[in-house]
């Protein structure tokens, strides 16, 4: 046996500091979620894309001397060139400041509608969840059968009788679509409500809209965030379909989905007038699409167990 | 079991005489329509809306008789169109849509199952990878892009399947594709997500630790369960596959429903597309219904007692 | 008696975010035939794992055997390939898990989860396999066992699923069971009905067990013999008599002062060994538990300790039993049951330096 020198052997006990230490370092729960989420390669090309596509949306009508709603018949559908760098459409217009133009617009409307599902959808599903009971069951029954409407049959009716604006298709796109949200918000504060926090919140006479703005909303903004994220390009789609079916925006507006509807009858002759708005559709919602997943893998706790 | 069935039965009643009930006041509304007094009408179209809506009547009589007429299975006469009702176009261009659809879907799921089987399999291997960004594009895409450039590709340039038209099986092709991608896409990655959600669980540990292989062990305990929640996206997927049908419809070329329904939309043919709507809504809550239903019957655990998994 | 499995130098890390994970760190032990050996620890001290691992259950990657040896009757487990081990998962070993609610797969009706191992490794025709299952659920206590065959494991209730748990262990009369807290999850009554079933079908079968738990209760009730896991290693072992009346290592002591007792008097307080296990991704210098030990020596903090010898079956690792060590009197709970044995030795005798 080696030879150990004696007063090695003191007894120092515990170590109170070295006992608690927690040699990781503790992160708050959305500094974690960060983390996770810049280590996702797709969701972070998300990210730069949605950037790049916004940053083009607000400076890009401005990067041509073309405006997007002047016609110029002697230049009618020009491919791309060093003039009309995405080439022009069927009455001259430049091609570059419309699709930009057009990335304003339907991303205006997938924010809009994002956000008006946000308030009613976070309200419906709050009260519901917070109030039980009998006023769950009923708000939640209504939302069981509006929920059974069809969504875009009922879009496109709206649509028709309504005529199409952008006031009528952002209220045609939520009039059922907060019922989503409402679910996930409801089935949230249900899972909160009675945990030992919000219950010693009650206990210690917090008021209700205490309760859900500090205690309820917070916790299930993952989720909510996660919808929202997701509601965007679901929107957008909604919008260049309804364009597609000839219930879009009229002209002079340009939105992405009227773009790639006037580009689809020349499809033959002049491909580019449906491959850029086309592209851009795509783009946007692949954007969208990997940022919510990303958030969605970074927020579930059990796959951060799992890795 | 039966009072599942009537519960849900009750509800999708309730849902369908709200949309009847909507598309009817709306069409009143619209601009144009042919409730409207201060219309000109061709005579023969001007009989035939009296005949079936009974247009001097008062409103509440003529809300009654669309109900009843509908229960009748009687979709009213066109408003453009003298010689034609919905019927008839339900007639002629249901069963192509339909023949689209089942194409469609037979795509979707069978491919988007494999994906997401070996995608789960191979998780976070290179497999898993493809696998996900073929999920991703088929879901940003959407089918009218994914259509036009499927067509433009493949029957325009390289001249390998017709441009459009409805004919042979080869003219099925594209437009089966391009309606069938996203669907598809949500497919794989559904499976994917419940493959790996049924991977994670215990009982794959017991059946591991039975000395099972792991391909039985796949086939037996893992697959079964995991395609559960697809099952349950049949629904939407059948939403998806009708709204769909419009827009690939209309670039094929397709004489189906769905062309028709659109066609309707741009001549502002009310009746028509009220009819429509109203026969695709019974449609879709009956095939939900049915989907439904037969999730219960294939997942134990559920007693379809109040609808939930319950213990 | 017949050592049917010897564990040596056992090491197993995972491959994780942020570094490696030490799980298991140098574990060595003996099973006999016919003996249950109970594995305590905190969650987190590895002994799941080092179970997971006899089987070669662990997730590979990111789960690694980064050293050592498994002999099972001799034959090293850890050379083993996927298909071998097929032969010996449910055959040779078997496990028992914690939850039965989730360790029975619930679409599956229970006769067929029981068939299924037959099957398998039994040579049986699926008539002779269903009428074995009803002679199993028989045995594991199951009334009216004709119909629960037929049933699905959301109609049982917990204790009985983790009866037909016991039976799908049990199908192929396997000689090593390894039961990972088969009585956490259930009703103390519950509790008590199934450790009786497992004693009474061990008598019967003559199977040898792993127990895997951190209720100290149930060791004493079916074990006999003990190993004490701390941080991926091995601290104490021995007999239950030697752990529970001659403990020497001071986790141990812990672990007993920390154990409830219904003779033990009121004013006697329970007390909590204070901290929390280490991160095993950086295992601290020298014994792992010394920030948390009371009794702690300046060396713990340095060197890590050397294995001693206080009987013939009874071991531990900690510096106290080293000859320049000072006395120190363990905690009052633990001293008021401790017991002269007459095994043990004069003085522990260092069998292994520490690394």
């Amino acid at each position: 046996m080696q030879q150990i020198s004696k007063e090695k052997f003191q007894i120092v006990g515990v170590k109170a500091s070295d006992a608690e230490k927690i040699s990781k370092p503790s992160l708050s729960f959305w500094k974690d979620v960060f983390i996770r989420f810049r280590k996702n390669k797709l969701a972070m090309f998300g990210i730069v894309l949605l950037i790049i596509l916004v940053f083009m949306a607000i400076f890009g009508p401005y990067m041509t001397k073309f405006d997007y709603a002047s016609n110029d018949l002697m230049n009618t559908n020009k491919p791309p060139s060093s003039t009309h760098w995405f080439g022009t459409d069927d009455l001259g217009r430049d091609m570059f400041a419309r699709t930009w133009q057009g990335a304003r617009i339907s991303l205006f409307i997938g924010i809009m509608a994002a956000l008006i599902d946000f308030f009613i959808g976070v309200a419906w599903g709050g009260i519901a969840g917070y109030k039980g009971g009998r006023v769950d069951e009923i708000m939640m029954r209504i939302a069981d059968i509006l929920y059974g409407v069809p969504y875009l049959l009922l879009v496109i009716l709206l649509m028709v009788v309504l005529g199409a604006n952008l006031t009528t298709m952002i209220i045609a796109m939520t009039i059922t679509g907060w019922i989503n949200m409402a679910r996930i918000v409801r089935g949230e504060v249900l899972s909160l409500k009675n945990q030992e926090y919000v219950l010693a919140a009650r206990t210690l006479g917090a008021s209700v809209s205490r309760i859900m703005g500090r205690h309820l909303i917070p916790n299930a903004m993952g989720s909510i965030l996660v919808t929202m994220t997701l509601t965007i390009p679901s929107a957008i789609f909604t919008e260049s379909f309804l364009s597609f079916l000839g219930l879009g925006l009229t002209p002079p507006l340009a939105s992405w989905g009227t773009m790639a509807n006037d580009g689809l009858a020349s499809i033959q002759y002049y491909p580019w007038r449906l491959f850029f708005p086309a592209v851009l559709i795509a783009l946007t919602i692949f954007a969208f699409n990997v940022i919510g997943d990303g958030l969605r893998d970074a927020l579930d706790p059990r796959l951060r167990n799992k890795e | 079991m039966v009072k599942y069935i009537s519960k849900r039965l009750l509800y999708m009643i309730v849902s369908l005489l709200i949309i009847i009930t909507a598309t009817f006041f709306l069409m009143r509304i619209a601009p144009g329509n042919p409730f409207t007094s201060e219309k000109k009408l061709p005579p023969e179209i001007e009989a035939n809306l009296n005949e079936h809506y009974g247009l001097d009547k008062p409103w509440y009589v003529q809300y009654g008789d669309y109900l009843v007429r509908i229960v009748q299975w009687d979709f009213g006469p066109s408003f453009k169109y003298e010689s034609r009702t919905v019927n008839d176009l339900i007639n002629d261009g249901f069963p192509v849509s339909l023949t689209l659809g089942l194409e469609a879907i037979l795509f979707a799921v069978a491919v988007g199952i494999v994906l997401g089987v070996i995608a789960a399999l191979r998780h976070n291997k290179w497999q898993d990878y493809t696998a996900m960004i073929i999920a991703v594009f088929g879901i940003s895409v959407p089918s009218f892009i994914m259509a036009t450039f499927l067509q433009y590709i493949f029957a325009i340039k390289l001249g390998l399947f017709p441009v459009a038209r409805w004919e042979t099986f080869s003219h099925t092709v594209l437009p089966a594709l391009a309606l069938g991608a996203t669907p598809m896409a949500f497919i794989a990655r559904l499976t994917r997500s419940s493959m790996l959600e049924v991977l994670s669980n215990d009982y794959i540990k017991t059946a591991k630790a039975k000395g099972l292989s792991r391909g039985a062990m796949i086939m037996k305990h893992t697959i079964r369960n995991a395609l559960l929640p697809v099952v349950s996206y049949m629904g939407p997927l059948a939403a998806g596959i009708i709204t769909g049908s419009f827009v690939i419809e209309k670039i094929f070329g397709i004489p189906g429903l769905g062309s028709h329904f659109v066609l309707s939309i741009s001549n502002r043919d009310y009746t028509v597309i009220m009819g429509v709507t109203v026969f695709y809504s019974i449609l879709l809550l009956v095939s939900i219904l049915l989907v439904d239903i037969a999730y219960g019957l294939i997942d134990p655990r559920i007693k379809l007692a109040g609808g939930k998994k319950g213990e | 008696m017949d050592k049917i499995l010897e564990v040596k130098d056992l090491k197993v890390s995972f491959q994780v975010y942020g570094g490696e994970v030490q799980a298991v760190r140098g574990v060595s032990f003996d099973l006999f035939k016919g003996e249950t050996l109970a594995v305590v620890g905190e969650s987190g001290s590895g002994k799941s794992v080092l179970n997971q691992t006899v089987m070669k259950l662990i997730p590979m990657p990111p789960g690694k055997i980064t050293g050592g040896q498994i002999l099972f009757h001799g034959e090293d487990i850890v050379k083993k390939t996927d298909k071998e081990m097929e032969k010996i998962r449910g055959k040779e070993i078997s496990m028992i898990f914690q939850d039965p609610m989730t360790s029975l797969n619930p679409t599956m009706k229970v006769g067929h989860q029981i068939t299924e191992v037959l099957l398998k490794h039994q040579n049986m025709s699926s008539h002779q396999a269903k009428e074995r299952a009803v002679e199993l659920l028989r045995l594991v206590g199951i009334p009216m066992p004709e119909k629960r065959i037929n049933q699905y494991p959301h109609e049982f209730s917990g204790g009985m699923r983790q009866r037909a748990m016991i039976a799908i262990a049990l199908a192929a009369n396997p000689s090593l069971l390894i039961a990972d807290e088969p009585t956490t999850a259930l009703d103390v009554t519950i509790q008590a009905q199934i450790l009786e079933l497992m004693k009474d079908l061990q008598k019967k079968m003559d199977t040898s067990i792993i127990f895997i738990t951190h209720d100290l209760g149930v060791v004493a009730n079916v074990a006999d013999r003990v190993a004490v896991m701390y941080a991926g290693q091995i601290v104490e072992i021995g007999t239950v008599d030697e752990i529970f009346y001659d403990p020497r290592h001071p986790y141990t002591w812990g672990l007993l002062a920390s154990m409830p007792s219904l003779d033990s008097s009121h004013e006697e307080e329970l007390t909590a060994i204070p901290g929390t296990p280490p991160d095993l991704t950086h295992p601290p210098k020298g014994d792992a538990f010394a920030a948390r030990n009371k009794y702690a020596l300046a060396i713990d903090f340095e060197e890590e300790p050397p294995l001693f010898q206080v009987s013939e079956t009874h071991f531990a690792k900690t510096w106290l039993l080293h000859p320049d060590a000072p006395k120190v009197e363990p905690p009052e709970a633990v001293k008021r049951r401790m017991r002269k044995l007459s095994s043990t030795f004069e003085k522990p005798i260092l069998v292994k330096e520490g690394n």
